[in-house]
């Protein structure tokens, strides 16, 4: 095998990436999305989708889920340089095929088309709990909650029935059963 | 009714709380309400510098050799932008500042008003945290935690930025108590089992090593005294980073010397063929690992460091110990002398193979040199600077480049905080400044910044600082007109084309000495180097020390990028037999 061109490069065996739900606890502070998102790119590592909230009116904290991909290096080296920044409480890291992690998306559909297709649209998502938001004689808005793949096929698979405008959020993640990540 | 303090005063209350006594800065606009109280604070001496990035080369200075953290206080807009090289090589160096700047008054905030820039957005990669303080009732709080977080765990410099009419406003003071931890982190993270597992390590490895780094100098003297302790007690052979040197002492039988790509043959030999490799602070850095995928392929690794991210981020280990250097040493050596009393003794047959290995490594004598009766070689230079000031408890600053190698070569260390210079970021023009800053921290004491012509042009205007305050500073220049490590690189990588390496039109610096308040003396040839040194050194005044120095020399030996240890070039013969091909040009 020939040899890495450059000394900067990984030891080895090239590892194969994955794609991993970071999900970071944070101090609701100024600035704090800024430190973790410019960690990040500060680092070369990608990020595929974001969202972030604050989920404890009371002590101030923001929960930030981050999709990314990495080798199993990159992956660790994420959640432990997120682990130094002052605001952050703390890490949690999931496969994307954890089976033990509930991961959803949403997104709103704005189809513009006659009655005959806007039924269409709705009926083809409905494995998706659709939810009509908006409604008029040529175009409603509808609302599902899916993985992100699914939301990829679907976007595509609508144009048919007169999609024209997407939007949607990044993934967040929650633990099956009675256990929480502390 | 506690008594109001004005933000300036609740700063300085601060700095006084956190037993500062010295501040390097510069005044403007948004930081005059600060400046205006110093004259109220006895206790706090401000050292006016020339530049900012003086300032926080100073505070890098004095932080280093005192294991104190550094404090420097600069204005908004260009005073801040101006510190953050330095803030930025005290990052890379895991030196703690806490940097105070003055920010426009709030309501002009995001205005784009006279010397206002995004301060915090601009110091958050280089920062450990920052601070921009937009109620008056948070300052003292943040001043505190400031200090906190700069100097626990992995050290590294912090900002705080306080507009203008924060500054102003009154609030009280409370002093502040330590937490345990700083938002649920630790940093002793290791357990008796950890320890259990080096020992066991240790007694069964035949080539054993330990690589030390600049994380033992950061915990404190004593771990520097363990690591003798422990170095000791196993007999086994030990090698430090640029930034490790002088934790253990050099001159002794078992140091084998700086590794890396200018480090000597035997230390990289050593941790190429070695079968046990103790990491105890340092960070597997690209220029000690050389080619990492043949980066010693047949050890185990043990890394020791306080900071959980340093573990398996170039190099994989066997065994991560994360903890304070001082606490992880005193837990080893008190498991070593339990269970192996007299380890170095009982164990001395099973390593003897490898120091026999070790002294024909050695008796290569790869810092040799081609010694001259005309010029003056860098190397020579050096080592006379050692000779005659080794007595001395000598405080060595440096710039960066070919003088800076050479320096770490030749002179010797053996106590730690002894040693100042820019080694992960690299930023010529650091030694001067910080030759300040150590020399505030140490008044009786020979400061010597060894530089190079090019680097202390960068900040030459703080020889003004050093005339200011009688701090009788040393610059020993070795001038080759040329970028010495440039010109070595484009030697061996491009051919001889000396693409803007060579500086036309250099300043007289004997003059320009005399231009600065300060005494400037130049030594042309070997046989007066000696007299023009001792006369440096009797001088009780700044110096700058010309010394004229063969222009065509290299730093030797040395590891091409992209080889591993075990490929080095020795010597001008070597240079011409491995020549180095396609791959090795691209990774400079």
């Amino acid at each position: 095998m020939a040899n890495s061109k450059s000394a900067y490069s990984f030891a080895g065996k090239k590892q194969k990436p994955d794609t991993h739900i970071i999900v970071v606890w944070v101090d609701n502070e100024a600035g704090v999305l800024a430190r973790v998102v410019g960690l990040f790119s500060g680092r070369g590592y990608n990020i595929e989708s974001l969202a972030v909230a604050e989920v404890d009116q009371k002590q101030n904290i923001s929960r930030i889920t981050i999709v990314t991909t990495g080798t199993p290096q990159v992956v660790d080296q994420i959640k432990l340089q997120l682990k130094k920044l002052v605001p952050v409480h703390k890490v949690a890291d999931f496969k994307r095929e954890d089976k033990n992690v509930i991961f959803k998306e949403m997104a709103l559909f704005k189809f513009v088309a006659n009655n005959g297709k806007l039924n269409k649209a709705f009926e083809a998502c409905k494995n998706f709990n659709p939810v009509i938001l908006d409604q008029t004689n040529k175009s409603n808005v509808i609302q599902i909650t899916a993985l992100r793949r699914e939301i990829d096929t679907m976007s595509k698979n609508l144009k048919k029935f007169g999609l024209v405008s997407v939007s949607r959020t990044g993934a967040v993640a929650m633990t099956r059963g009675s256990e929480i990540f502390k | 009714m506690p008594k109001l303090y004005s933000g300036a005063e609740i700063v300085f209350k601060c700095l006084e709380d956190q037993n500062v006594s010295h501040i390097f800065g510069y005044p403007g606009g948004a930081v005059l309400p600060i400046y205006d109280e110093l004259k109220n604070f006895n206790s706090i001496k401000h050292i006016l510098v020339r530049h900012e990035q003086g300032a926080g080369h100073a505070a890098e200075g004095y932080a280093r050799s005192t294991g104190k953290p550094g404090v420097l206080l600069v204005t908004s807009g260009p005073g801040a932008t101006n510190a953050v090289t330095a803030l930025t090589d005290a990052y890379m160096d895991s030196v703690p500042l806490v940097c105070i700047t003055g920010q426009v008054p709030t309501h002009l905030i995001g205005t784009d008003a006279f010397q206002e820039c995004d301060t915090t957005g601009i110091t958050r990669p280089c920062t450990k945290h920052n601070w921009l303080v937009k109620d008056i009732n948070d300052l003292a709080e943040v001043m505190h935690k400031a200090f906190e977080v700069a100097t626990t765990g992995r050290p590294g410099p912090v900002l705080v930025d306080i507009p203008k009419d924060i500054q102003f406003q009154k609030s009280k003071y409370k002093n502040y108590k330590k937490n345990k931890k700083l938002n649920g982190k630790s940093h002793d993270n290791y357990s008796q089992k950890n320890i259990d597992e080096l020992i066991n390590l240790v007694s069964k490895a035949k080539k054993p090593i330990f690589y030390t780094g600049g994380g033992v100098i950061n915990s404190g003297t004593k771990a520097s005294e363990l690591l003798r302790e422990l170095v000791y007690a196993t007999g086994f052979p030990i090698t430090s980073t640029l930034q490790g040197l002088g934790c253990f002492p050099a001159d002794d039988n078992q140091f084998l010397g700086m590794l890396g790509m200018h480090g000597t043959y035997e230390a990289n030999n050593a941790m190429y063929s070695c079968d046990l490799m103790i990491n105890v602070g340092a960070r597997f850095d690209d220029r000690i690992t050389g080619k990492i995928d043949e980066f010693s392929p047949k050890s185990k690794k043990v890394h020791i460091d306080i900071d959980p991210s340093s573990i398996n981020k170039n190099v994989k280990v066997d065994l991560a110990i994360v903890g304070d250097i001082k606490s992880v040493l005193t837990s080893t050596l008190k498991t070593l002398k339990k269970s192996k009393n007299n380890f170095s003794k009982s164990n001395k047959h099973q390593i003897s193979n490898w120091w026999e290995q070790i002294q024909k490594w050695r008796s290569k004598r790869s810092l040799d040199y081609i010694g001259s009766e005309e010029t003056i070689k860098p190397q020579y230079a050096i080592e006379r600077l050692y000779e005659l000031t080794k007595d001395k408890d000598t405080y060595i600053t440096t710039e960066v480049g070919q003088h800076q190698m050479w320096a770490a070569q030749h002179y010797k260390f053996n106590k730690p905080n002894r040693w100042m210079t820019s080694g992960g970021l690299g930023t010529m023009g650091y030694g001067l400044p910080a030759a300040v800053g150590v020399q505030i921290a140490h008044p009786k004491k020979l400061v010597i910044d060894i530089a190079g012509e090019a680097s202390v042009l960068m900040t030459m205007q703080e020889m003004s600082t050093a005339v200011q305050y009688n701090l009788p500073i040393k610059i020993f220049i070795l001038n080759n007109e040329y970028m010495g490590m440039v010109r070595q690189w484009q030697e061996l990588l491009h051919d001889k084309n000396y693409s803007e390496s060579y500086t036309a039109a250099l300043p007289d610096f004997v003059k320009m000495a005399e231009a600065y308040g300060c005494v400037g003396i130049r030594a042309k040839t070997p046989e007066e180097l000696d007299d023009k040194i001792i006369e440096m050194l009797n001088t009780d005044r700044p110096v700058i020390f010309d010394c004229l120095v063969d222009k065509q020399e290299n730093c030797f030996p040395m590891i091409p990028s992209g080889k591993p240890h075990n490929q080095m070039l020795l010597g001008p013969k070597d240079q011409k037999e491995k020549k180095i091909t396609g791959k090795g040009r691209t990774l400079v």
